[in-house]
């Protein structure tokens, strides 16, 4: 089953899988059951059988509560992890089982943007080496002219003077250094660009800044986004679709506006409910009690039962699986299914 | 009377080759179970604000002038010794992140007893009882059996609770809260403001709330500040600063959220970057930034003035504010 309904997808992952082996002496593994010794690597479950698809155009949104495995995601996308089991699709070509050759028309048609800009930029490099690199790596050949060319065109198209291009990373400001590596994302014309938490480090006046340079980027060159953030408002203004994950597991997917007009999920229904709202004097925030599960001992059942108030035997027992609304969005619940939300 | 009376309070930093300002001229009041939010930009001056009201303000940076009045004591001209009586224990003070308080070597219980017994002379058994009482107080399940667990062994949000929890031990006065939840979830964030709000409101204790968030301020303050560059440049209730905000900064901060525009549309920008202190321009320190600068706002600083139920720092909001009170009056 894919995730969804969009027709051919520009990008899409199948029953996508991570697990981390945790670091732990020799000792520590070793486990005496029925009369035997055996030999146990506990994992870290970080994403667990997610399948969705981005169409052309999209802006897919990826919410959740730290740990949940939203970076996990964008780096199995990017090709800087590999998945421990699914795949990856690029225009209809898996992409996590190429490498080299094969690989590097998509690591350019693929761009990453991260949280912290100062950390992906060289500091030993000028903003003019930073930007020519990429551009040198992916269009071999291409005369010096048409390179400068290149770069001063996208430090304009961001917003960064082509003046400052002598200039390194630490004489920049944390929006202009986002900026910086926005633009260097765009040297080699993508298509496809995943942003990790590519705001959440600015200040509101500097978060709009950078936004609008993203939907600029995204009409006029036609980019489609995998976007990662955890600010909600971000997710309504910039999101086309919305994947909301619990614990490495899709709990919905849905249009941004019937998400937010319809929450289904119990999970997603307590998320939305917490954001601090800026004139509502009353909000009725739905408190979620129970425990916390990790990643490493991964519950039986719903991810979300020990917090649920609506769980029951079934949800014990039973993983939900994702599954079609009415409206055409997909929610993992059996609640949902029966029912009995009201 | 109010709680605490701050007045014109000026913290500089010696850097190697000039002195700058953080704090310029600070001065606001806080009545007894007051909820006051302090919001701004990062390098605005608020958690310099919250460290100077504790004469906590070490070098290379100091109190150049002003009054930190608390119930009669002025604690910018305190001895040492005396102010150790009022921190942590008339007024308390949360952090972004709860390590800076909590020590990683000690229980969560022995961090307790030692709070309490350091301000109060009781034993052992009282004071767990005490701690017991008060992680009960903030929700902690199990009260008993965290009292042996070390930091580390405790999620995020439940740290925040214990550091809520070691912050009302001895029942301060005033709490303050300098980014409390910014690097927690939503859901627990939410948790942690209502656990924080409810108890600030049951045991009549004032709160200051530093945030970078307008939507934390709205829900949890009666009145707000608004920093720029070590100035307030607004101040007063928060329902009216959210609703109607006068100065320009504040409008720009409040239309620059995704919530003010329709989804898909270019977001509102406030233009540049706050200036560094060593580079703040002369005159309004936003006029660089401010759409309705004019050649005053380039050399004359702003004083606060009232302007129907808030206090702004504008030239241009006291004109326009002084033009329709002329023109009420001549009509
Ligand atoms: N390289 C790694 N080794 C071990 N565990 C990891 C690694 N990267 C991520 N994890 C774990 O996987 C889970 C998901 O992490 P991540 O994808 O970073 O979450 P998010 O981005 O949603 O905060 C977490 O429990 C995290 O600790
Ligand atoms: N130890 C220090 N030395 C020099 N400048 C400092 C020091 N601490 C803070 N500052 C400066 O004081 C200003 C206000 O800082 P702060 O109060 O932390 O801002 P915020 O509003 O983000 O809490 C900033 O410009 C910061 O660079
Ligand atoms: S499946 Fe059950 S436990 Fe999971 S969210 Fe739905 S009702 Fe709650
Ligand atoms: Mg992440
Ligand atoms: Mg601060």
């Amino acid at each position: 089953m894919r995730g969804d309904d969009i027709g051919q997808p520009l990008l899409e992952i199948r029953h996508l899988e991570k697990r981390f082996a945790l670091d732990q002496g020799f000792l520590e593994t070793l486990r005496f059951r029925k009369g035997h010794i055996t030999r146990e690597r506990r994992e870290v479950h970080a994403v667990n059988d997610v399948s969705l698809g981005i169409a052309r155009g999209e802006a897919l949104c990826v919410v959740g509560e730290s740990g949940c495995g939203k970076s996990t995601v964008a780096r199995l996308i990017a090709g800087l992890l590999t998945p421990s089991s699914g795949s990856v699709h690029y225009d209809g070509t898996r992409i996590d089982t190429l490498s080299g050759r094969a690989l590097r028309p998509f690591r350019r048609k693929m761009q990453m943007i991260f949280q912290n800009p100062y950390a992906s930029l060289n500091p030993r490099m000028t903003i003019q080496q930073t930007l020519e690199e990429p551009v040198r790596n992916h269009f071999h050949g291409l005369p010096r002219a048409q390179v400068e060319d290149k770069v001063a065109e996208v430090m304009r198209a961001v917003g960064v003077d082509p003046n400052w291009a002598k200039r390194y990373p630490h004489e920049f400001s944390g929006g202009q250094r986002q900026r910086i590596a926005i633009a260097r994302a765009l040297t080699v014309d993508p298509d496809f660009v995943v942003a990790d938490e590519p705001i959440s480090a600015l200040d509101v006046s500097i978060q709009a800044q950078v936004l609008n340079l993203m939907l600029e980027a995204k009409d006029e060159r036609g980019l489609t986004y995998l976007f990662i953030t955890h600010d909600l408002s971000v997710v309504q203004h910039f999101g086309t679709r919305v994947a909301v994950l619990y614990l490495g597991t899709l709990c919905e997917l849905a249009d941004t506006a019937t998400l937010f007009a319809n929450p289904r999920h119990p999970y997603t229904k307590a998320l939305l409910s917490a954001v601090p709202q800026l004139k509502d004097d009353h909000p009725n925030h739905i408190r979620l009690r129970g425990e916390i599960p990790t990643p490493i001992n991964m519950p039986t059942g719903c991810p979300f039962k020990s917090r649920c108030s609506y769980a029951n035997d079934r949800c014990g027992a039973e993983q939900p699986r994702p599954l079609r609304q009415p409206d055409g969005a997909l929610v993992a619940c059996h609640a949902v299914e029966e029912d009995r939300l009201g | 009377m109010s709680l605490l009376s701050v007045r014109d309070l000026v913290v500089k930093f010696a850097m190697r080759d000039q002195t700058v300002t953080a704090l310029n001229g600070i001065s606001f009041d806080l009545n007894r179970g007051e909820r006051m939010g302090i919001v701004g930009e990062s390098g605005a001056g608020k958690s310099i604000t919250g460290f100077a009201i504790l004469n906590l303000i070490s070098r290379p940076g100091f109190i150049d002038s002003g009054h930190v009045m608390f119930d009669g004591m002025d604690l910018a001209h305190t001895s040492d010794k005396a102010l150790r009586t009022i921190r942590g224990n008339r007024i308390a003070m949360i952090f972004q992140d709860p390590m800076v308080t909590l020590n990683p070597v000690l229980t969560i219980g022995q961090q307790m007893v030692e709070t309490l017994q350091a301000h109060r002379s009781l034993t052992r058994r009282d004071a767990e009882k005490i701690a017991v009482a008060k992680l009960r107080e903030v929700y902690i399940p199990a009260p008993e059996e965290r009292l042996q667990q070390y930091p580390h062994e405790l999620s995020g949000g439940m740290r925040q609770r214990i550091i809520i929890a070691i912050a009302l031990l001895l029942d301060p006065q005033l709490i303050i809260a300098d980014e409390p939840t910014t690097a927690l979830d939503v859901t627990i964030q939410a948790d942690i403001m209502e656990l924080l709000l409810e108890l600030c409101q049951s045991n009549n204790v004032s709160l200051i709330l530093i945030t970078h968030d307008l939507g934390v301020v709205s829900q949890m303050t009666e009145r707000t500040l608004v920093m720029y560059a070590g100035r307030i440049i607004e101040s007063g209730r928060t329902r009216a600063i959210i609703n109607d905000p006068q100065h320009p900064y504040t409008q720009g901060l409040i239309k620059a959220l995704p919530q003010q525009t329709l989804p898909g549309e270019r977001l509102k920008q406030i233009p540049g970057n706050m200036p560094a202190l060593s580079a703040i321009p002369p005159g309004c320190p936003f006029n660089p930034r401010c759409e309705y600068t004019v050649d005053r706002c380039r050399t004359t600083i702003p004083e606060l003035v009232r302007v129907g139920p808030v206090e702004v720092a504008c030239h241009e909001v006291q004109r326009m504010n002084r033009d329709t009170e002329t023109e009420e009056q001549t009509a």
